[in-house]
């Protein structure tokens, strides 16, 4: 466990955090998988911030008593980071209430789902048929997609 | 297919984080700011915690637009999920457990939020957390037994929009006299004690009720949002 000090397990988590999160931004089709990422992106953001100008054996920049410490911790991060943490919980609760409209609209939070629907919707509204590729095999995909029109002009 | 160019992506991610982590010697920074402030702002400012110093009196216009971050994230909500309709189904109250416990930790939360706010200066808090704190305890009846109204949404608007002026008046004032938006206004005092650091702890007990109003009214409508069938 030479190579692996403690910053470099720091950056490591800070990094491997953002990463998970991306992953699971690109990655997943469920909304709520994709909340989740944006929080352990903000989460290894905010950690990689701290780290930024973090010194082995520093105290917390506060003096208590009059004792004052030989090597305090840089507060400007700390401050950011402070304010930051706030605002994410406000995005994340901003997020969830939008999917809160997208499960009522479309009845599901699976983004492949809503993205056919929504392009549905938009087709219906217009007029014109779903948008597809000109060299689709006709007899395969027209079956499945025909049907849910019909259906839905039907009724 | 989808999957596979997510995959490269990332691959490709990882590998410039690895290449950035290689090339930057994080550890030693060429930022300096820090220590200068560490050097000068116990006298400057008279708040011991010196995360406050930067929060409230070197960067306090970036505190107050952070501030206005969060409302607009809070009154989109609010806008977002609507109003309910009448009658609409309620989820059922929570059981024995989570109802005593709400109740239990009601007051308690509100003097831990409250001491966290008021000892900002002092000691690791402060408005956003103990505001959050605050939030929490007005929550947590929410959940217990959704459907009460603890207090009106438009006394929680009237205490916000009260504590977001009082933080801007108190910047103004400092302008009235003769210096620039938000410098820290009134005695100094003792370090360490309770009331010093001039205008610091009301800024943060603004900052606290802020925070904590507006993060209690997003919550209360995230709840109050219709149970789904």
């Amino acid at each position: 466990m030479d190579i692996l000090d403690n910053n470099t397990i720091l950056y490591i988590a800070a990094f491997g955090l953002m990463l998970i999160g991306i992953s699971g931004i690109v990655i997943s089709n469920h909304l709520m998988r994709i909340i989740f990422g944006i929080a352990l992106l903000e989460a290894g953001a905010n950690l990689l911030l701290l780290l930024s100008t973090y010194h082995e054996g520093a105290s917390a920049p506060i003096i208590v008593a009059d004792n004052i410490p030989t090597m305090m911790a840089d507060p400007v991060p700390q401050a950011l980071v402070l304010t930051a943490i706030v605002i994410g919980v406000g995005i994340l609760a901003l997020a969830l209430s939008l999917a809160i409209r997208v499960q009522r609209a479309y009845g599901t939070l699976d983004m492949r789902e809503v993205r056919l629907k929504l392009e549905q919707e938009i087709s219906d509204e217009a007029g014109i048929d779903m948008p597809s590729s000109s060299e689709k095999p006709d007899d395969i995909a027209k079956v499945p997609l025909n049907s849910v029109v019909q259906q839905e002009s039907g009724s | 297919m989808r999957r596979f160019t997510a995959a490269l992506f990332l691959l490709g991610l990882g590998v410039m984080i690895a290449a950035i982590y290689q090339h930057i010697d994080f550890s030693n920074t060429a930022v300096n700011a820090g220590q200068a402030i560490n050097a000068v702002a116990a006298e400057e400012t008279g708040a011991a915690n010196f995360v406050t110093s930067v929060v409230l009196a070197y960067r306090g216009i970036d505190t107050l637009l952070e501030l206005t971050i969060l409302f607009t994230a809070a009154m989109i909500g609010g806008m977002v999920l609507g109003r309910r309709r009448v009658d609409a189904p309620r989820d059922p109250d929570a059981g024995f457990i989570l109802r005593t416990g709400a109740d239990l930790l009601f007051p308690l939360l509100l003097v831990v939020g409250l001491y966290i706010i008021l000892h900002g200066h002092l000691t690791p808090g402060g408005g956003f957390q103990g505001g959050v704190i605050l939030a929490a305890a007005f929550f947590l009846p929410l959940l217990a037994r959704p459907g009460i109204t603890l207090i009106d949404q438009r006394v929680v608007s009237l205490v916000e929009g009260l504590a977001g002026a009082t933080f801007i008046i108190i910047g103004l004032l400092a302008m009235f006299d003769g210096k620039e938006f938000l410098t820290p206004l009134l005695d100094k005092g003792e370090l360490g004690a309770l009331i010093s650091a001039g205008t610091l702890p009301i800024l943060y007990l603004a900052v606290g009720i802020k925070v904590g109003s507006e993060l209690a009214g997003l919550l209360a409508h995230l709840a109050e949002a219709e149970a789904l069938d």
